[in-house]
Protein backbone atom coordinates (compact mmCIF):
# COMPACT_ATOMS: atom_id res chain seq x y z
CA UNK A 1 0.00 0.00 0.00
CA UNK A 2 1.32 3.35 -0.78
CA UNK A 3 -0.15 7.40 -1.06
CA UNK A 4 0.10 8.81 -4.28
CA UNK A 5 3.31 10.10 -4.68
CA UNK A 6 4.64 6.81 -4.02
CA UNK A 7 5.82 6.82 -0.38
CA UNK A 8 4.68 4.56 1.94
CA UNK A 9 2.07 4.66 5.11
CA UNK A 10 3.24 4.92 8.06
CA UNK A 11 2.52 2.17 10.20
CA UNK A 12 0.70 3.77 12.91
CA UNK A 13 -1.49 4.78 10.62
CA UNK A 14 -1.74 2.15 7.95
CA UNK A 15 -5.41 0.55 8.35
CA UNK A 16 -6.27 -2.56 9.15
CA UNK A 17 -6.94 -5.28 7.03
CA UNK A 18 -9.52 -8.15 6.70
CA UNK A 19 -7.34 -10.40 6.93
CA UNK A 20 -5.37 -9.04 10.04
CA UNK A 21 -8.29 -8.64 11.34
CA UNK A 22 -9.98 -12.04 10.87
CA UNK A 23 -6.52 -13.31 12.44
CA UNK A 24 -6.60 -11.53 15.66
CA UNK A 25 -10.39 -12.44 16.45
CA UNK A 26 -9.81 -15.76 15.69
CA UNK A 27 -6.87 -15.61 18.27
CA UNK A 28 -8.98 -13.64 20.75
CA UNK A 29 -11.04 -16.00 20.66
CA UNK A 30 -9.04 -19.44 21.21
CA UNK A 31 -7.48 -17.48 23.80
CA UNK A 32 -11.13 -16.59 25.46
CA UNK A 33 -11.86 -20.71 25.06
CA UNK A 34 -8.69 -21.66 26.04
CA UNK A 35 -8.96 -19.32 29.59
CA UNK A 36 -12.39 -20.93 29.99
CA UNK A 37 -12.12 -24.56 29.45
CA UNK A 38 -8.61 -25.01 30.55
CA UNK A 39 -6.98 -26.18 33.90
CA UNK A 40 -7.95 -24.44 36.63
CA UNK A 41 -7.52 -24.09 40.18
CA UNK A 42 -10.29 -25.33 42.63
CA UNK A 43 -12.46 -22.46 43.53
CA UNK A 44 -12.05 -21.18 39.90
CA UNK A 45 -13.61 -24.04 38.51
CA UNK A 46 -17.62 -23.68 37.55
CA UNK A 47 -19.64 -25.94 40.00
CA UNK A 48 -20.36 -28.42 37.01
CA UNK A 49 -16.99 -28.73 35.97
CA UNK A 50 -15.74 -29.48 39.62
CA UNK A 51 -17.72 -32.16 40.21
CA UNK A 52 -16.06 -33.42 36.75
CA UNK A 53 -13.09 -33.13 37.34
CA UNK A 54 -13.51 -35.24 40.64
CA UNK A 55 -15.34 -37.82 39.05
CA UNK A 56 -12.97 -38.58 36.66
CA UNK A 57 -10.33 -38.46 39.28
CA UNK A 58 -11.94 -40.66 41.32
CA UNK A 59 -12.20 -42.73 38.19
CA UNK A 60 -8.68 -42.77 37.34
CA UNK A 61 -7.74 -43.54 41.29
CA UNK A 62 -9.93 -46.59 41.11
CA UNK A 63 -7.95 -48.05 38.03
CA UNK A 64 -4.92 -47.19 39.18
CA UNK A 65 -5.65 -48.82 42.78
CA UNK A 66 -8.23 -51.41 42.34
CA UNK A 67 -10.93 -50.05 44.71
CA UNK A 68 -13.70 -47.73 44.96
CA UNK A 69 -12.02 -43.83 45.82
CA UNK A 70 -14.54 -41.29 47.34
CA UNK A 71 -12.68 -37.46 46.82
CA UNK A 72 -13.95 -34.86 48.79
CA UNK A 73 -14.37 -31.28 48.06
CA UNK A 74 -15.97 -30.06 51.40
CA UNK A 75 -15.14 -26.04 51.75
CA UNK A 76 -14.53 -25.02 55.06
CA UNK A 77 -17.07 -24.94 57.53
CA UNK A 78 -17.65 -20.86 58.86
CA UNK A 79 -17.26 -19.62 61.68
CA UNK A 80 -14.45 -22.54 62.36
CA UNK A 81 -10.08 -21.77 62.71
CA UNK A 82 -8.52 -24.77 63.76
CA UNK A 83 -5.92 -24.97 65.83
CA UNK A 84 -4.07 -28.05 66.95
CA UNK A 85 -1.72 -28.15 70.61
CA UNK A 86 0.87 -30.40 71.48
CA UNK A 87 1.87 -31.51 75.28
CA UNK A 88 5.42 -31.46 75.32
CA UNK A 89 5.49 -32.78 78.98
CA UNK A 90 3.23 -36.18 77.67
CA UNK A 91 4.83 -37.14 74.68
CA UNK A 92 6.89 -39.91 74.69
CA UNK A 93 8.62 -40.05 71.33
CA UNK A 94 6.65 -43.26 70.10
CA UNK A 95 6.14 -41.84 66.84
CA UNK A 96 2.32 -43.74 66.51
CA UNK A 97 1.08 -40.27 65.08
CA UNK A 98 3.83 -40.49 62.11
CA UNK A 99 3.17 -43.71 61.02
CA UNK A 100 -1.12 -43.52 62.19
CA UNK A 101 -0.29 -40.27 59.20
CA UNK A 102 1.11 -42.27 56.84
CA UNK A 103 -2.05 -44.78 56.54
CA UNK A 104 -4.56 -41.80 56.64
CA UNK A 105 -3.20 -39.48 54.36
CA UNK A 106 -1.21 -42.11 51.89
CA UNK A 107 2.18 -40.73 51.78
CA UNK A 108 4.79 -42.56 49.78
CA UNK A 109 5.83 -45.69 51.73
CA UNK A 110 9.39 -45.63 49.34
CA UNK A 111 10.68 -43.52 48.75
CA UNK A 112 9.20 -42.32 52.22
CA UNK A 113 7.50 -39.59 52.87
CA UNK A 114 6.76 -38.43 56.61
CA UNK A 115 4.60 -35.81 57.64
CA UNK A 116 5.46 -35.65 61.11
CA UNK A 117 8.52 -35.55 62.52
CA UNK A 118 9.40 -36.26 65.83
CA UNK A 119 12.44 -35.02 67.35
CA UNK A 120 14.64 -36.15 70.35
CA UNK A 121 15.65 -32.83 72.59
CA UNK A 122 18.27 -33.20 75.37
CA UNK A 123 16.67 -31.67 78.55
CA UNK A 124 18.99 -29.78 79.50
CA UNK A 125 19.11 -27.85 76.20
CA UNK A 126 15.55 -27.31 75.69
CA UNK A 127 13.82 -26.91 72.47
CA UNK A 128 16.78 -26.43 70.26
CA UNK A 129 16.81 -28.10 66.63
CA UNK A 130 20.53 -27.94 66.14
CA UNK A 131 21.08 -30.41 68.34
CA UNK A 132 18.10 -32.47 67.88
CA UNK A 133 17.56 -35.71 66.94
CA UNK A 134 15.09 -37.16 64.47
CA UNK A 135 17.00 -40.83 63.84
CA UNK A 136 16.60 -41.58 67.22
CA UNK A 137 15.80 -45.40 68.11
CA UNK A 138 16.15 -46.96 71.41
CA UNK A 139 14.48 -50.08 72.53
CA UNK A 140 11.83 -48.17 74.84
CA UNK A 141 10.70 -44.54 74.96
CA UNK A 142 11.05 -42.30 76.49
CA UNK A 143 14.68 -41.83 77.33
CA UNK A 144 16.33 -40.83 80.06
CA UNK A 145 16.95 -37.38 80.37
CA UNK A 146 15.10 -36.51 77.02
CA UNK A 147 11.75 -35.00 75.90
CA UNK A 148 10.31 -35.22 72.15
CA UNK A 149 9.16 -32.33 70.13
CA UNK A 150 7.03 -33.61 67.39
CA UNK A 151 6.95 -31.37 64.25
CA UNK A 152 4.83 -30.79 61.10
CA UNK A 153 3.03 -28.18 59.41
CA UNK A 154 2.27 -25.44 61.91
CA UNK A 155 -0.42 -23.83 59.82
CA UNK A 156 0.79 -20.26 59.99
CA UNK A 157 -1.51 -17.50 59.82
CA UNK A 158 1.50 -15.63 58.43
CA UNK A 159 2.81 -18.72 55.89
CA UNK A 160 5.98 -17.90 54.11
CA UNK A 161 5.82 -21.06 51.95
CA UNK A 162 2.20 -19.92 50.21
CA UNK A 163 3.99 -16.64 49.79
CA UNK A 164 6.97 -18.05 47.24
CA UNK A 165 4.58 -19.62 45.38
CA UNK A 166 5.14 -19.24 41.72
CA UNK A 167 1.84 -21.03 40.44
CA UNK A 168 -0.35 -20.21 43.17
CA UNK A 169 -0.98 -23.82 44.17
CA UNK A 170 -1.01 -23.37 47.62
CA UNK A 171 -2.52 -20.27 49.86
CA UNK A 172 -4.85 -20.63 53.22
CA UNK A 173 -8.02 -21.79 53.60
CA UNK A 174 -10.51 -19.78 55.23
CA UNK A 175 -10.41 -21.62 58.03
CA UNK A 176 -6.82 -21.64 58.42
CA UNK A 177 -5.36 -24.86 56.85
CA UNK A 178 -2.54 -24.40 54.29
CA UNK A 179 -3.57 -26.64 51.47
CA UNK A 180 -2.01 -27.26 48.45
CA UNK A 181 -3.42 -27.51 45.01
CA UNK A 182 -1.24 -30.81 43.44
CA UNK A 183 -3.00 -30.46 39.58
CA UNK A 184 -1.02 -27.05 40.22
CA UNK A 185 2.44 -27.44 41.95
CA UNK A 186 5.25 -27.58 39.56
CA UNK A 187 7.59 -28.68 41.89
CA UNK A 188 10.13 -26.09 42.14
CA UNK A 189 9.82 -26.10 45.83
CA UNK A 190 10.01 -22.87 46.64
CA UNK A 191 7.89 -23.30 49.31
CA UNK A 192 10.00 -25.95 50.98
CA UNK A 193 13.29 -23.40 50.97
CA UNK A 194 10.91 -20.88 52.63
CA UNK A 195 9.52 -23.08 55.59
CA UNK A 196 11.18 -22.61 58.54
CA UNK A 197 9.74 -25.59 60.17
CA UNK A 198 10.75 -28.10 57.09
CA UNK A 199 7.09 -29.50 57.29
CA UNK A 200 7.08 -29.50 53.43
CA UNK A 201 7.74 -32.73 51.65
CA UNK A 202 8.54 -33.53 48.09
CA UNK A 203 7.72 -36.86 45.83
CA UNK A 204 11.13 -37.36 44.31
CA UNK A 205 10.14 -40.09 42.78
CA UNK A 206 6.23 -41.92 41.76
CA UNK A 207 4.76 -42.58 45.41
CA UNK A 208 3.87 -45.75 46.68
CA UNK A 209 0.94 -46.78 48.33
CA UNK A 210 -0.05 -51.02 48.95
CA UNK A 211 -2.97 -51.42 46.90
CA UNK A 212 -4.94 -52.66 50.30
CA UNK A 213 -3.12 -49.82 52.28
CA UNK A 214 -5.04 -46.62 50.29
CA UNK A 215 -7.41 -44.78 52.57
CA UNK A 216 -9.88 -44.39 50.12
CA UNK A 217 -11.82 -41.13 52.07
CA UNK A 218 -9.65 -38.68 50.53
CA UNK A 219 -10.32 -34.59 50.10
CA UNK A 220 -9.54 -32.92 46.92
CA UNK A 221 -7.20 -30.51 49.03
CA UNK A 222 -5.75 -33.57 51.25
CA UNK A 223 -4.79 -37.00 51.11
CA UNK A 224 -5.82 -38.01 47.54
CA UNK A 225 -2.71 -39.98 46.05
CA UNK A 226 -0.07 -37.62 44.56
CA UNK A 227 1.69 -37.68 41.30
CA UNK A 228 6.00 -37.24 41.35
CA UNK A 229 6.82 -34.64 41.88
CA UNK A 230 5.03 -32.41 43.66
CA UNK A 231 4.74 -31.32 47.18
CA UNK A 232 2.98 -32.17 49.96
CA UNK A 233 2.37 -31.73 53.79
CA UNK A 234 0.24 -32.00 56.87
CA UNK A 235 -3.29 -30.90 56.39
CA UNK A 236 -5.36 -31.13 59.55
CA UNK A 237 -6.23 -34.33 57.94
CA UNK A 238 -8.66 -31.95 56.05
CA UNK A 239 -10.63 -35.01 54.81
CA UNK A 240 -11.89 -35.72 59.13
CA UNK A 241 -11.82 -32.57 60.52
CA UNK A 242 -14.40 -30.66 57.97
CA UNK A 243 -15.96 -33.62 58.14
CA UNK A 244 -15.87 -32.81 62.17
CA UNK A 245 -13.95 -35.37 63.34
CA UNK A 246 -10.33 -35.17 65.06
CA UNK A 247 -7.26 -36.03 62.68
CA UNK A 248 -5.89 -39.21 63.17
CA UNK A 249 -2.43 -38.14 64.97
CA UNK A 250 -4.94 -36.91 67.54
CA UNK A 251 -7.02 -40.22 67.82
CA UNK A 252 -3.65 -42.42 67.84
CA UNK A 253 -1.53 -40.61 70.23
CA UNK A 254 -1.22 -43.50 73.50
CA UNK A 255 -0.80 -40.19 76.29
CA UNK A 256 -3.44 -38.17 74.95
CA UNK A 257 -0.39 -35.17 73.91
CA UNK A 258 -2.49 -34.06 70.87
CA UNK A 259 -5.16 -31.40 71.07
CA UNK A 260 -7.41 -30.21 68.19
CA UNK A 261 -10.15 -27.87 67.78
CA UNK A 262 -12.29 -24.52 66.58
CA UNK A 263 -10.09 -21.20 68.15
CA UNK A 264 -13.26 -19.57 67.44
CA UNK A 265 -15.03 -21.75 69.94
CA UNK A 266 -14.57 -20.10 73.66
CA UNK A 267 -15.47 -23.91 74.61
CA UNK A 268 -13.14 -25.53 72.68
CA UNK A 269 -10.29 -27.59 74.08
CA UNK A 270 -7.75 -25.71 72.27
CA UNK A 271 -9.01 -22.22 73.59
CA UNK A 272 -9.31 -23.75 77.34
CA UNK A 273 -5.34 -25.00 76.51
CA UNK A 274 -3.88 -21.21 75.34
CA UNK A 275 -6.02 -19.32 78.62
CA UNK A 276 -4.68 -21.88 81.19
CA UNK A 277 -1.47 -23.74 80.40
CA UNK A 278 1.76 -22.63 78.94
CA UNK A 279 1.81 -21.95 75.44
CA UNK A 280 4.62 -21.58 73.04
CA UNK A 281 5.07 -21.70 69.24
CA UNK A 282 8.32 -22.87 67.02
CA UNK A 283 10.77 -19.89 65.78
CA UNK A 284 8.41 -17.27 67.68
CA UNK A 285 10.60 -14.70 65.87
CA UNK A 286 10.36 -15.29 62.75
CA UNK A 287 6.80 -13.85 63.27
CA UNK A 288 4.99 -16.52 61.72
CA UNK A 289 2.25 -16.93 63.72
CA UNK A 290 1.50 -20.72 63.98
CA UNK A 291 -1.69 -21.82 64.54
CA UNK A 292 0.32 -25.30 66.16
CA UNK A 293 1.40 -24.41 69.84
CA UNK A 294 3.30 -26.84 72.17
CA UNK A 295 2.04 -26.59 75.70
CA UNK A 296 3.06 -27.95 78.90
CA UNK A 297 0.14 -29.26 80.93
CA UNK A 298 2.20 -30.21 83.86
CA UNK B 1 -4.61 -4.11 14.93
CA UNK B 2 -6.10 -1.88 17.95
CA UNK B 3 -9.72 -3.07 17.31
CA UNK B 4 -8.44 -6.72 17.41
CA UNK B 5 -6.31 -6.35 20.57
CA UNK B 6 -9.45 -4.46 22.34
CA UNK B 7 -11.81 -7.14 21.49
CA UNK B 8 -9.58 -9.39 22.54
CA UNK B 9 -9.27 -7.81 25.91
CA UNK B 10 -12.81 -7.73 25.75
CA UNK B 11 -13.24 -11.41 25.51
CA UNK B 12 -10.68 -11.48 27.90
CA UNK B 13 -12.96 -9.53 30.47
CA UNK B 14 -15.67 -11.71 29.26
CA UNK B 15 -13.83 -15.16 29.97
CA UNK B 16 -13.53 -13.32 33.83
CA UNK B 17 -16.71 -12.25 34.88
CA UNK B 18 -18.27 -15.29 33.68
CA UNK B 19 -15.16 -16.74 35.53
CA UNK B 20 -16.15 -14.72 38.93
CA UNK B 21 -19.77 -15.56 38.78
CA UNK B 22 -19.26 -19.09 38.32
CA UNK B 23 -16.90 -19.30 41.49
CA UNK B 24 -17.66 -21.44 44.09
CA UNK B 25 -18.85 -19.90 46.96
CA UNK B 26 -16.53 -21.15 50.05
CA UNK B 27 -17.97 -21.34 53.07
CA UNK B 28 -21.59 -21.31 52.40
CA UNK B 29 -23.01 -23.99 51.85
CA UNK B 30 -22.39 -25.27 55.18
CA UNK B 31 -23.72 -22.79 57.17
CA UNK B 32 -25.62 -24.73 59.43
CA UNK B 33 -22.71 -26.40 61.03
CA UNK B 34 -21.55 -23.30 62.58
CA UNK B 35 -23.94 -23.82 65.26
CA UNK B 36 -22.59 -27.18 65.93
CA UNK B 37 -19.25 -26.16 67.89
CA UNK B 38 -22.10 -25.38 71.23
CA UNK B 39 -22.74 -28.99 71.02
CA UNK B 40 -23.33 -30.27 74.86
CA UNK B 41 -20.37 -32.17 74.93
CA UNK B 42 -18.00 -29.24 74.28
CA UNK B 43 -19.01 -27.38 76.83
CA UNK B 44 -18.48 -30.14 79.27
CA UNK B 45 -16.18 -27.68 80.84
CA UNK B 46 -18.68 -25.54 81.86
CA UNK B 47 -20.72 -25.21 85.08
CA UNK B 48 -22.38 -28.38 84.45
CA UNK B 49 -18.68 -30.33 84.22
CA UNK B 50 -20.40 -32.62 87.49
CA UNK B 51 -22.71 -34.26 84.73
CA UNK B 52 -21.71 -37.80 83.96
CA UNK B 53 -19.45 -38.29 81.40
CA UNK B 54 -20.02 -41.11 78.50
CA UNK B 55 -16.85 -43.57 79.31
CA UNK B 56 -15.61 -47.12 78.16
CA UNK B 57 -16.28 -49.75 80.60
CA UNK B 58 -12.97 -50.31 82.98
CA UNK B 59 -10.05 -52.43 82.07
CA UNK B 60 -11.12 -55.17 84.20
CA UNK B 61 -9.12 -58.53 84.03
CA UNK B 62 -10.77 -61.39 82.97
CA UNK B 63 -13.59 -62.87 85.14
CA UNK B 64 -12.28 -60.39 88.01
CA UNK B 65 -15.63 -58.43 88.30
CA UNK B 66 -18.12 -58.85 90.03
CA UNK B 67 -15.60 -58.88 93.17
CA UNK B 68 -18.17 -60.06 95.30
CA UNK B 69 -18.37 -63.16 93.70
CA UNK B 70 -15.68 -64.04 95.69
CA UNK B 71 -15.27 -61.68 98.25
CA UNK B 72 -19.51 -61.96 99.92
CA UNK B 73 -17.73 -65.28 101.46
CA UNK B 74 -14.74 -63.91 102.51
CA UNK B 75 -14.01 -62.34 106.26
CA UNK B 76 -12.82 -58.75 106.25
CA UNK B 77 -8.84 -58.36 106.50
CA UNK B 78 -8.13 -54.80 107.05
CA UNK B 79 -4.82 -56.17 107.99
CA UNK B 80 -1.92 -54.67 105.76
CA UNK B 81 -0.40 -57.63 104.30
CA UNK B 82 1.40 -59.41 101.08
CA UNK B 83 -1.21 -60.72 99.14
CA UNK B 84 -0.50 -64.67 98.79
CA UNK B 85 -3.43 -66.50 97.65
CA UNK B 86 -4.76 -64.54 94.67
CA UNK B 87 -3.95 -60.80 93.28
CA UNK B 88 -0.42 -61.98 93.66
CA UNK B 89 -0.02 -59.45 90.38
CA UNK B 90 -0.90 -56.21 92.04
CA UNK B 91 2.56 -54.42 92.70
CA UNK B 92 1.44 -51.44 94.45
CA UNK B 93 3.26 -48.75 93.55
CA UNK B 94 0.95 -45.89 93.82
CA UNK B 95 1.93 -44.13 97.66
CA UNK B 96 1.90 -47.42 98.70
CA UNK B 97 3.76 -46.49 101.92
CA UNK B 98 0.57 -44.42 103.02
CA UNK B 99 -1.87 -46.42 101.19
CA UNK B 100 -3.67 -49.53 100.96
CA UNK B 101 -6.23 -51.53 99.02
CA UNK B 102 -9.07 -50.38 101.72
CA UNK B 103 -8.49 -46.95 100.91
CA UNK B 104 -10.14 -46.92 98.10
CA UNK B 105 -11.96 -50.45 97.47
CA UNK B 106 -15.21 -50.37 99.91
CA UNK B 107 -14.60 -53.37 102.66
CA UNK B 108 -17.91 -53.59 102.75
CA UNK B 109 -19.36 -53.50 99.34
CA UNK B 110 -16.80 -54.93 97.11
CA UNK B 111 -18.60 -54.23 93.62
CA UNK B 112 -18.03 -50.36 94.57
CA UNK B 113 -14.80 -47.72 95.45
CA UNK B 114 -15.16 -45.07 98.17
CA UNK B 115 -14.53 -41.80 98.40
CA UNK B 116 -12.59 -40.11 101.67
CA UNK B 117 -16.24 -39.13 102.08
CA UNK B 118 -17.69 -42.96 102.19
CA UNK B 119 -19.73 -41.99 99.54
CA UNK B 120 -19.82 -45.09 97.11
CA UNK B 121 -18.78 -44.98 93.14
CA UNK B 122 -19.26 -47.24 90.42
CA UNK B 123 -15.47 -48.23 88.80
CA UNK B 124 -16.87 -46.35 85.90
CA UNK B 125 -17.03 -43.26 87.71
CA UNK B 126 -13.87 -43.97 88.90
CA UNK B 127 -12.18 -40.61 87.81
CA UNK B 128 -13.92 -38.93 90.78
CA UNK B 129 -11.86 -40.76 93.31
CA UNK B 130 -8.85 -40.23 91.17
CA UNK B 131 -9.46 -36.54 91.40
CA UNK B 132 -9.81 -36.39 95.05
CA UNK B 133 -6.08 -36.00 94.92
CA UNK B 134 -5.41 -35.17 91.33
CA UNK B 135 -7.57 -32.35 91.40
CA UNK B 136 -5.90 -30.51 88.46
CA UNK B 137 -5.85 -33.66 86.04
CA UNK B 138 -9.81 -34.13 86.69
CA UNK B 139 -10.09 -30.65 86.00
CA UNK B 140 -7.91 -30.55 82.55
CA UNK B 141 -9.51 -34.37 81.80
CA UNK B 142 -13.23 -33.09 81.53
CA UNK B 143 -12.16 -30.19 79.44
CA UNK B 144 -10.54 -32.68 77.55
CA UNK B 145 -6.63 -31.77 77.98
CA UNK B 146 -5.77 -34.50 79.72
CA UNK B 147 -6.02 -37.57 78.00
CA UNK B 148 -6.81 -39.07 75.38
CA UNK B 149 -9.98 -37.86 72.94
CA UNK B 150 -11.70 -39.52 70.07
CA UNK B 151 -14.82 -38.40 68.04
CA UNK B 152 -15.69 -35.40 66.32
CA UNK B 153 -14.42 -31.93 67.60
CA UNK B 154 -17.07 -30.39 67.51
CA UNK B 155 -19.45 -33.11 68.30
CA UNK B 156 -19.42 -36.40 69.96
CA UNK B 157 -16.21 -37.05 72.37
CA UNK B 158 -15.58 -40.14 73.15
CA UNK B 159 -13.17 -39.90 76.50
CA UNK B 160 -11.02 -42.55 78.47
CA UNK B 161 -11.59 -43.79 82.11
CA UNK B 162 -8.09 -42.30 84.02
CA UNK B 163 -7.63 -46.58 84.75
CA UNK B 164 -7.93 -46.77 80.88
CA UNK B 165 -3.94 -45.51 80.56
CA UNK B 166 -2.84 -45.55 83.85
CA UNK B 167 -2.75 -48.82 85.81
CA UNK B 168 -4.20 -47.32 89.16
CA UNK B 169 -1.86 -50.00 91.02
CA UNK B 170 1.14 -48.33 89.12
CA UNK B 171 0.15 -45.50 87.15
CA UNK B 172 3.41 -44.64 85.95
CA UNK B 173 3.28 -44.61 82.31
CA UNK B 174 5.24 -48.00 81.15
CA UNK B 175 7.88 -46.99 78.44
CA UNK B 176 7.12 -48.56 75.39
CA UNK B 177 9.10 -49.52 71.76
CA UNK B 178 9.29 -46.18 69.54
CA UNK B 179 7.77 -46.93 65.46
CA UNK B 180 10.95 -47.19 63.22
CA UNK B 181 13.06 -43.72 62.80
CA UNK B 182 12.28 -42.61 59.34
CA UNK B 183 15.02 -42.97 56.42
CA UNK B 184 18.44 -40.80 56.14
CA UNK B 185 17.57 -39.52 53.02
CA UNK B 186 20.15 -41.04 50.08
CA UNK B 187 23.13 -39.01 49.18
CA UNK B 188 24.11 -39.42 45.52
CA UNK B 189 27.74 -41.08 46.00
CA UNK B 190 27.41 -42.15 49.19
Amino acid sequence: MATNDGSPVPARTRPVTRRQFATCAAAAAAGFVLTACGPKRLYEMPRARLTQAIRDMEARYAAQYGTTVSVSDAPPIAGVEFAYALDISRCIGCRRCVYACVDENNQSRDSQVHWIRVFSMEKGKGVDFTEADPYYAPAEVPEEGHFYVPVACQQCKNAPCTKVCPTGATWTEPDGIVVIDYDWCIGCRYCMAACPYGARHFNWSEPTIPKAALNTNTHYLGNRPRPKGVVEKCTFCIQRTRNGRYPACVEVCPVGARKFGNLLDPASEIRYIIEHKRVMVLKEDLNTLPKFFYFYAT
Amino acid sequence: MKPAILLGAAMLACAAAVAAVEQRPGPQPSAPQTSSPQTPASQASAPAAEERLEVPPPPFTDGIFPCSACHKDLKVNRARRELVEMHTEIELKHDAEHRWCLDCHDANDRDHLHLASGELVSFDESYRLCGQCHGEKLRDWRAGVHGRRTGDWNGHKRYLLCANCHNPHQPRFKAIEPKPAPQRPARPGK
